[in-house]
């Protein structure tokens, strides 16, 4: 969520110029906390319409004047920062921001995947084998990231059933994942994929079909819930166990019954987005 | 004769939100960058701007020529693209934090020109 402030450290203008090493501890304590910043003289093009915009500065008298836009569009406060700080001057923008949300880091790490348009054939491999919703289809029948807030952190499992190499995860370690360019030899081992299961070394979707399958038939005979969980969660260790997605994710996994409703509504999206192409 | 580039705004990213970017690199561009004379803009994460499709991406794209001191090339390109915010290849460089050391780094936004090559 957008904190809806930016800030400016002025310098110059009526306020002083600061030291490098000021203007750099100020800078390092805002941007950690998960502010932006702009330093005098870039204007305020990082600001839209329904931000308000904080300026910062050593002003004469420490004692900031009044601003305003001319434009009457963006909101203008100004704070003297004379004698703080860069723990002073960031509380005092903390104040600044009241109530307004902020995803502050520590809190939610941006893990996502990005889809490299350059390379996606829009295959919908990764439509198919995401279990949490994360992408779908645009009007126009294109694979895209839609509710990125859905993906399980950490969890890169979608980037290595494209075949393309298409899906990056930046906060990634190792490329290409990582958004580094994608080398010949890379291609070569996707391209080798045969399906989803072969690519998981040992198989987690056609496992985790296996479960279902086996699931819905434990329920039709024995109605025994509880089984069919114990069944579930020993799958689901193998695969921590090997590592291939965290912890985590597999204990967040929709039931099997939800997995295969799931699987038949994004075969069924896959299927009118290439038709809308064909 | 082709009218000549306007001076690149610099845009610094602090990799604040998962510290993928080397602590070292960063910091010495941001020192860097707090010891010149240059006005830039800092922004804690990209990919949490690109997350929530921060208008602010957008912005700074219409603004014209940009000098961004990120990650990789790649992922800083298809980020901006999923926020509706598409950088202009004729007029954006990338320097790699991730990759460069602070020095090589702090080198390329030091020069005035965009280097197409470099997206």
């Amino acid at each position: 969520m957008s904190p809806g402030i930016h800030i400016l450290l002025s310098e110059g203008n009526g306020s002083t110029r600061l030291t490098g090493g000021r203007r750099y501890s100020i800078l390092t304590d805002l941007l950690d906390r998960g502010y932006s910043v702009s330093r005098t003289g870039s204007g305020a093009c990082l600001t839209p319409d329904d931000d308000t915009l904080l300026v910062l500065g050593e002003f004469p008298g420490g004692s900031a004047p009044d601003m305003e836009d001319s434009a009457g569009k963006v909101n203008i406060t100004a704070r003297d920062i004379t004698g703080l700080d860069a723990g002073g001057v960031s509380s005092l923008v903390e104040k600044s921001r009241g109530d307004r949300p902020m995803n502050q880091p520590g809190q939610w790490k941006p893990w996502f995947p990005v889809i490299d348009y350059s390379r996606c054939t829009n295959c919908m491999q990764c439509l198919s084998f995401c279990l949490f919703d994360v992408y779908g289809v645009s009007t126009a029948g294109k694979i895209q990231v839609q509710n990125n807030d859905n993906c399980k952190t950490n969890c890169p499992a979608c980037s290595r059933v494209c075949p393309e190499v298409a899906i990056m995860f930046p906060k990634y370690t190792a490329a290409p994942i990582n958004g580094e360019p994608v080398s010949e030899t890379d291609a070569k081992r996707e391209a080798m994929k045969v399906d989803i299961s072969a690519l998981l070394g040992g198989d987690i979707y056609s496992r985790l079909r296996q479960r279902s399958d086996d699931a819905k038939t434990r329920f039709s005979k024995e109605r025994d819930a509880g089984k069919a969980l114990a069944e579930r969660k020993k799958c689901l260790t193998k695969l921590v166990s090997d590592g291939f997605i965290p912890a985590d994710v597999l204990a967040s996994l929709p039931s099997p019954e939800e997995i295969t409703r799931k699987a038949a509504e994004a075969a069924e999206k896959a299927r009118a987005a290439l038709a809308m192409q064909a | 004769m082709s009218s000549p580039v306007p001076m690149p705004r610099l845009l610094y990213c602090r990799c604040a939100y998962a510290q993928v970017v080397p602590q070292e690199t960063k910091d010495a561009v941001l020192q860097h960058l707090s010891e010149g004379d240059a006005a830039f803009d800092s922004v804690a994460d990209l990919c949490e701007m690109s997350a929530r499709r921060d208008p602010r991406l957008k912005a700074l794209v219409a603004a014209g020529p940009l000098k961004i001191a990120a990650c990789h090339r790649r992922a800083v390109e298809w980020l901006f693209h999923a926020a509706e915010a598409p950088l202009n290849a004729a007029t954006t460089e990338i320097v790699n934090m991730r990759t460069l050391s602070g020095p090589d780094a702090c080198a390329r936004l030091d020069v005035p020109e965009i280097d197409p090559s470099a997206i």
